[in-house]
């Protein structure tokens, strides 16, 4: 985040964001993308559940004839006949049994096989989308909204693949089968039968949409909560220091108490609906045994589809089928509902994967170089210890032009919003070796000009030229490889010391890295560590002081060996006399670069060749110190303000 | 652990013993309806008595609307219960926090404290709410499925004997393969986002190296690895249905071969048709009851490592307490150190201070010089006794600092954390965490003082501009000037500001000490500086090094007889005009 242009990241915050409305295309995106993953694997499993469940579903019509045939059976007591029709019924049972078994060994494993798999590459790709974004997504989404895709989202697309659509599929088939089984033997019945399910579908949609309403509150309750929970420990030390400790928490009492009532009525509503379809069941099925039973009695006529007359064995099957069905219908509904629900986030993770990537048209790219005698450059494939800039013409001849680290900036007109000017006419010469400084007040636009020159953001108007050549035309990737950066918020990764320094030249030796840190003046402190260059650094380098992290990026700056350094506040938190200790490496580390330092120390930049005092995004003196300071101008009163105007 | 937890209930247990009754009546009628229809099935079988279908019928409907009546009574109880609970255990933890000293947040860190008060909460809430329905139901639909089973099929039931076992072993079994597989593929995922997270954070390091490339093929890695071992634990989980499913068959097959065996030779005496359709529900119920015990064991074990963390923090008691009879006047603005010894822990090798003995006079202003880590955050803090000495003593107004109650001390006492905070609200609001009946004038001469009041009028909504979390949409040294006004409005008689003015340019700062020079003369004011110059005007300065205070004098008395405030000077004013900062 831009620190001098703190107002574009205030962005909406999570709770805020709207919901995006509700559309099958998520739905279809996610199945589309785990096609794409899996064009095999996924109609596989697809398959395997719907013929496990369906095969699940048939074993009742066997039951129900095996038991037909003991009833006929049973006052003869002649095991020896019965014995050969009841194998008959059993033996497909037990096929179908083990078939059903078979699938859903299959069925189960290969989907957690395919649901893993699945997430791995949607993060991946997630990822990869991440790393192309342009920094101005990174300085306009809050980093807390950019993570819960990869927790929240990603939550909700693993349920929706590996739960919401296999029981869609599996419940939709069973209930596809029974219906089918149920009209082949009776209509009536099974008209009976929808009208039950209609009437129970009718009663949880009315319970689903209650209970829905409520969960979006308790949802807004949740996040004001955890919002509250979240800054208050964040600033709890601060609550001490003000004694605010029982106003902190009156207020938390009373978020809680709201987010318990809302929670309440959502569960509450959840809780209840499961019973009411389970016994709405019960009753269909006694309704189902009456009616049917009176239907059988007065010998009402029974059109179906396999000509079948009704009789007790058809009704004791149907009364099976009737909790089958209820339970699968209602299945069934509640996981189109949690698909619903699931669509806001999946929705959310394509938002991220369709935001627009930086582009990138520059072709002109950095090489190794030989330089000879009389100075032409070549191509090498080694390293050389030298580079040149290869620049493809629109006639297909090449040109070499050394790398050299001559940056100007003609006319520079830029604003991060439109119509909010942040920069204006800003012209910077600054040639090889030089030290180039900018000075001013918080919000001038000196980091603007930085973000500007490695091409964080593009500039609105003017020109940017590296050792001659237009900095669009350069690739993205060759320009900042140039270009060395340190920052003044440290950021340092997960990993050794030596590994973070690495991070600067990724094929660096040992020995290069710690020449690096010696250079930065990091060694020594390094040495002492407990583990050396082999300590491990976690959380951001959290074991480290602030000014230890600083060196370590300025080491790490320091082994890629850029032409070019730009040194934002890279010092701030190293205090005073460590500076002094460093300044002999800083001095070397500068020795033949061109480097751009931001400082608000004068002292960091006092010695530079060009002082550039900015002021409301335009520069308002230029010179050397010296020349400043008899100017008696900004940088004059900034100079001797920090000694007292007394 | 559990005995702390349960207490949370507290006004909740009406509600959750309601729960546990009506969960009770549910099972129990649950388990008659198929005993029930076994015997409408029979009724139907035999014949078609249509008023003893229509008699069992009504009984039948009587019972699934009882038990929807208990099943629903229990919904709303349990949830009653559940969320209130949850409530009690957030209550006391956030109550705890506000009793912590800062020793006690340094333990857990603020991340940590939250991740107790949301994820693990929720968590042990679930937890709770399948522990006084489904763990009190399962078991009780076993037991009367298992009495049913052998009440209606007799010796049939003892697949059961068989079966049970069988199911039970390969449950636990794949529990016990499952939970650490799933422990250790969770902490890994932590890992995994907290890798994420810190990619975010640095994107500007990665993007400013041309390492997007690097970061996808290492993160690749990491989210294949992640896959394999996720797969691996779900494919034992996996297992699950298909062992179930074989039991329900096998049992299907035995009850059907075996039953029908039964039946035909024994002409219906040892069992009827009727029985055999009961068995195959019956064994349906046992079975699933079984599935049902295994998941909530797996949930439970998994939800004991939230309670076991929302524990840690429900019993660390707080390292400061007010005394019994505590001094509630603040005289002066006065400090005192006597032989002041300072370790952060117990354990901790080094003290961060040793042989501190100084004097502060009220109204005297006092700078701290020294580099990143000897002791200046950690000797000021002491002062409004946000640590403890180990040793020594501190004294405020000639008075120990322990015999005055804290909320005194701190009212007289105002310090500017160098990690410092704004909240979400207006500015108006933040301001007023220093005076909460501060008038707008008030709030305006304290911003005037801390330079801040020019800024906050720049703002199209003046003092009613919002500030979002973290005050993020303020500028670093902005934040820092809104921080010391909020500390002036308390009226302190002592005011310390710990680096606080690091983002505020060298002219503001001038003018911030210039007012507390004309404005605030009686107030202490202890300053921590990297520049010689916000402190070379002090009436003291104190130069630290290594947690002792290596000199102690004027700016004058320190260039002539302190090596390390020399040289820092003379490295600050280096190149400078040498009058001019005279």
């Amino acid at each position: 985040m831009p620190r001098n242009n703190p107002r574009i990241s205030a962005d909406t915050p999570l709770d805020k964001r709207g919901r995006p409305p509700f559309n099958l295309s998520a739905v279809k995106r996610t199945v589309g993308l785990v096609m794409e993953f899996y064009p095999r694997l996924f109609p596989a499993v697809c398959i395997l559940t719907i013929f496990s469940s369906a095969v699940s579903a048939i074993p009742s019509i066997f039951t129900q004839k095996v038991i037909a045939i003991i009833g006929e059976w049973m006052d003869g007591g002649d095991w020896a006949t019965a014995k050969g029709l009841i194998v008959a019924q059993i033996t497909p049972l037990i096929v179908l049994y083990v078939l059903s078994l078979i699938a859903v060994v299959l069925q189960t494993q290969l989907s957690a096989i395919l649901t893993q798999g699945f997430l791995s590459k949607l993060r991946r790709r997630l990822f990869d989308r991440m790393q192309d974004l342009p920094i101005r997504y990174f300085d306009s989404h809050k980093h807390g909204d950019i993570m819960s895709h990869y927790t929240n989202d990603i939550d909700t697309l693993r349920e929706l693949v590996s739960q919401s659509i296999p029981a869609v599929l599996r419940s939709g088939s069973i209930v596809v089968v029974v219906f089918c089984i149920m009209l082949w033997y009776s209509l009536p019945l099974t008209g009976m039968i929808v009208l039950g399910v209609a009437a129970m579908m009718l009663v949880s949609g009315k319970l689903g949409g209650g209970s829905a309403r409520f969960f979006v509150a308790q949802q807004k309750s949740v996040a004001a909560t955890e919002g509250f929970i979240q800054e208050m420990m964040a600033g709890q030390k601060v609550v001490k220091v003000f004694n605010h400790e029982a106003q902190a928490a009156a207020d938390f009492d009373r978020l809680n108490e709201e987010l318990c009532e809302n929670a309440r009525r959502a569960h509450a509503y959840a809780n209840t609906l499961a019973p009411i379809i389970m016994n709405i069941g019960n009753i269909l099925y006694v309704l189902i045994a009456v009616l049917g039973g009176a239907y059988l009695l007065a010998g009402l006529p029974n059109p179906s589809i396999s000509g079948m007359a009704l009789d007790i064995s058809i009704l004791v099957a149907f009364l099976n089928m009737t909790k089958q069905f209820t339970g699968n219908v209602n299945q069934l509904t509640q996981q189109v509902n949690a698909v619903v629900m699931g669509m806001a986030g999946a929705g959310r993770v394509f938002q991220l994967m369709d935001e627009e990537p930086e582009t990138d048209n520059g072709y002109v790219t950095l090489v190794n170089a030989e330089i000879a005698p009389d100075g032409t450059v070549s191509e090498t494939d080694h390293h050389t210890g030298h580079w040149a800039w290869k620049h493809p013409h629109g006639d297909g001849t090449l040109t070499y032009t050394e790398l050299k680290g001559d940056v100007r900036l003609v006319d520079v007109d830029f604003s991060y919003v439109e119509g909010k000017q942040v920069l204006t006419d800003v012209n910077v010469f600054a040639e090889p070796g030089q030290k180039v400084a900018f000075v001013g007040a918080t919000g001038a636009g000196k980091t603007t000009i930085t973000n500007l020159i490695n091409r964080f953001y593009d500039i609105e108007d003017g020109k940017i030229r590296y050792d001659g050549i237009n900095i669009n035309k350069i690739r993205k990737a060759d320009l900042r490889r140039s270009l060395g950066l340190v920052l003044q918020e440290t950021n340092l990764f997960t990993g050794t010391v030596m590994d973070n320094i690495r991070y600067g030249k990724l094929d660096a030796t040992d020995e290069e890295c710690r020449a690096a840190a010696r250079l930065a003046g990091a060694d020594d402190f390094i040495t002492r560590l407990p583990q050396g260059y082999n300590t491990p650094l976690t959380g951001n380098g959290s074991n480290l002081s602030q000014g230890q992290r600083q060196l370590l990026a300025i080491a790490r700056a320091a082994v890629a060996d850029p032409p070019v350094m730009i040194l934002d506040e890279a010092t701030s938190s190293i205090d005073t006399r460590t500076e002094a200790i460093v300044q002999r490496g800083m001095d070397k580390l500068m020795e033949d670069r061109t480097v751009f330092v931001i400082a608000h120390r004068l002292s960091t930049v006092m010695d530079s060749d060009v002082i550039m005092v900015l002021d409301h995004g335009k520069i308002i003196e230029r010179g050397s110190h010296e020349e400043l300071i008899a100017e008696k101008g900004t940088y004059y009163r900034l100079y001797t303000g920090a000694f007292e105007l007394e | 652990m559990l005995k702390r937890l349960a207490e949370c209930v507290r006004e909740y247990k009406t509600p959750a013993l309601l729960t546990l009754l009506f969960i009770v009546g549910e099972a129990v009628i649950e388990a008659l309806i198929p005993f029930l229809t076994a015997r409408l099935v029979n009724e139907i079988k035999g014949g078609i008595d249509m008023g003893e279908v229509l008699r069992l019928g009504a009984v039948l409907i009587v019972l699934a609307l009882s038990s929807l009546a208990c099943g629903g009574l229990a919904g709303f109880t349990s949830a009653r219960a559940a969320s209130g609970f949850a409530k009690n255990v957030r209550h006391d933890i956030f109550h705890k926090v506000q009793e912590f000293s800062f020793e006690n947040i340094d333990k857990f860190s603020s991340s940590s404290l939250v991740t107790r008060m949301t994820t693990d909460i929720n968590n042990v809430q679930m937890a709770f709410m399948m522990l006084i329905r489904i763990a009190v139901r399962s078991p009780l639909m076993l037991i009367f499925s298992i009495i049913m089973a052998y009440i209606m099929g007799g010796a049939l039931a003892t697949s059961f004997v068989v079966i049970i076992p069988v199911l039970v072993l390969g449950l636990v079994m794949i529990a016990r393969h499952a939970m650490p597989a799933f422990r250790a593929v969770f902490k890994k995922y932590d890992r995994l986002n907290e890798s994420i997270e810190e990619n975010v954070r640095a994107m500007r390091v990665v993007k400013g190296f041309a390492r997007e490339q690097y970061e996808k093929e290492k993160f690749g890695k990491a989210s294949d690895d992640i896959r394999s071992d996720f797969t691996r634990a779900e494919r034992i989980v996996a297992c699950n249905m298909p062992l179930m499913q074989l039991c329900i068959y096998g049992n299907m097959v035995f009850v059907l071969l075996v039953g029908s065996r039964l039946v035909i030779t024994s002409r219906g005496a040892l069992l009827d048709v009727g029985q055999i359709s009961a068995m195959l529900t019956y064994g349906m119920q046992i079975l699933m009851s079984l599935m049902m015990l295994s998941m909530i064991y797996v949930m439970l074990t998994m939800s004991a490592e939230s309670a076991k963390r929302i524990y840690e923090v429900l019993r660390e008691e707080s390292a400061l307490h007010d005394p019994a009879e505590p001094v509630t006047d603040v005289r002066d603005g006065s400090i005192e150190f006597e032989n002041v010894r300072f370790k952060y822990s117990a354990a901790a090798e080094r003290c961060a201070l040793e042989d501190i003995n100084i004097r502060i006079e009220s109204g005297m202003t006092v700078g701290i010089l020294g580099g990143t880590g000897v002791g200046k955050s950690t000797l000021v803090q002491l002062i409004p006794r946000l640590y403890d000495a180990t040793e020594g003593t501190v004294r405020v107004g000639g008075v120990d600092v322990r015999s005055y109650s804290l909320k005194t001390l701190r009212d007289a006492v105002a310090i500017v954390l160098q990690k410092n905070e704004l909240f979400s609200g207006t500015i108006a609001e933040n301001l007023r965490w220093g005076n909460a009946d501060a008038s707008d004038d008030e709030l305006a001469a304290a911003c005037r003082l801390a330079q801040a009041d020019d800024f906050i009028r720049a703002f199209p909504d003046g003092y009613e501009t919002h500030i979002e979390q973290g005050g993020t949409n303020v500028s670093g040294g902005q934040k820092q000037r809104l921080c010391i006004a909020r500390a002036l409005l308390k009226k302190p008689k002592i005011l310390i500001l710990d680096d606080s003015t690091s983002a505020v340019d060298t002219r503001t700062d001038a003018l911030i000490r210039q007012g507390f020079r004309d404005y605030i003369a009686e107030t202490t004011k202890l300053i921590i500086a990297q520049r010689v110059a916000s402190v070379k005007d002090a009436d003291l300065i104190l130069v630290m090094d290594g947690g002792r205070i290596a000199a102690a004098g004027t700016h004058d008395e320190l260039l002539a007889s302190s090596d390390i405030y020399r040289e820092t000077w003379e490295q600050q004013t280096k190149g400078g005009d040498a009058d001019a900062a005279e």
